[in-house]
């Protein structure tokens, strides 16, 4: 019964994120941080650190590896499953019922003027998630050095995602 | 609109493939998506991508998921909807649980918590990196640049729900709009 309760709890979390996640995987980071971290208190800042770089480093979508992730943690592998479900259930709701108004929904001005506010709030969203997830992180002068040489490798396109982190796990290694 | 598409089997391998081999994410995905549907199945043709991006990213959720449904859709229908989604999600399913299962076994080994004290700065640099790619794209006038700005104090200052700053949010785009002339400009790909 508990476990039940803890399913549905997982899947509506998810549903809830899902469908508040506009600008994709990266805008759940601080949606997932709400959820999971402040009000159900399932993670620490560093699981929830790892879990993003494990869903990085693995095939897929990064909401799709975090949302069995976590899952996983809570419940095991029914609650990756319920996870899983709940994370992609809104966009397959949502899609089939837009899809035969495509057209309208892409020139509604309504959704336009929406999405509109949406997407820049979305990047101060992600800027918190930064700052909050870096604070207990970048406490010493290695995190900062590795941090902010992720950043500029990334920016000035030396490097992809993967090998960053790939770099970061070896320097972790030889500095720690 | 429903014409004789592929089945959903066929569907279904074909996003397969494409969730099991790209690193990165939704946005790493996408030309792979296209690769496979407009230059080796010849699906979907490339304006009819572009328009389908369009939608699939004004639309909540993971983008390669929202494409996958779209596309699937548009093939098969409803159960090409779901062969699109399954064969998209299940690599990260079965991958995740392996590495899960394996992780939290040897999470408190001595090295794997060095490599992680690597990797978590690292992975704040990439998030900052993505604040970077989407405010590229979407600040671009003094509305984004407030909106973004209030989300950002309501959030980390004021402590504010990040669910209820997106649904205000949405209130102002549509307050927004209102006044003639500016209908679109927060925000829009051009």
């Amino acid at each position: 019964m508990i476990l039940l309760a803890r399913l549905c709890d997982l899947f509506l979390s998810f549903a809830r994120i899902g469908l508040a996640a506009f600008g994709g995987g990266y805008a759940m980071i601080p949606l997932m941080r709400a959820e999971f971290i402040i009000a159900r208190q399932w993670l620490t800042l560093e699981e929830f650190l790892d879990i993003i770089a494990i869903a990085e480093m693995t095939p897929g979508p990064v909401a799709i590896n975090s949302a069995t992730y976590i899952g996983y943690k809570v419940a095991g592998i029914p609650g990756a499953a319920a996870a899983t479900l709940g994370v992609i259930a809104p966009s397959v709701v949502l899609i089939l019922i837009i899809a035969g108004l495509f057209q309208h929904f892409r020139t509604s001005p309504l959704v336009r003027a929406v999405i509109s506010g949406i997407r820049p709030a979305v990047i101060g969203l992600i800027f918190s998630a930064v700052l909050v997830l870096g604070r207990p992180v970048l406490v010493d002068f290695r995190a900062f050095s590795i941090s902010f040489a992720a950043f500029l490798l990334l920016i000035t396109g030396k490097l992809r995602p993967l090998p960053v982190i790939g770099l970061a796990a070896l320097l972790g290694l030889l500095l720690y | 609109m429903r014409r004789t598409g592929p089945p959903p089997g066929k569907i279904f391998l074909a996003f397969l493939k494409i969730g099991a081999f790209t690193f990165g994410g939704g946005y790493a995905m996408l030309p792979l998506i296209r690769e496979t549907v407009v230059e080796r199945e010849k699906w979907v043709s490339d304006e009819g991508f572009l328009d389908i991006l369009s939608l699939t990213q004004s639309v909540p959720g993971a983008l390669a998921v929202n494409t996958a449904v779209f596309i699937g859709r548009q093939l098969a229908g409803i159960p090409g909807a779901l062969a699109a989604t399954a064969g998209a999600v299940l690599p990260s399913f079965l991958v995740i649980l392996a590495v899960a299962a394996v992780f939290t076994r040897f999470a408190q080994h001595p090295l794997l918590i060095k490599v992680f004290m690597g990797i978590r700065p690292a992975v704040v640099g990439l998030i900052a990196y993505a604040v970077f790619l989407l405010g590229r794209k979407v600040i671009r006038n003094a509305f984004t640049v407030v909106v973004a700005g209030a989300a950002f104090i309501l959030v980390y200052y004021a402590g504010l729900n990040p669910f209820l700053v997106i649904i205000a949010a949405a209130g102002a785009g549509l307050f927004y709009s209102f006044f003639p002339g500016t209908a679109g400009k927060g925000g829009e790909d051009p």
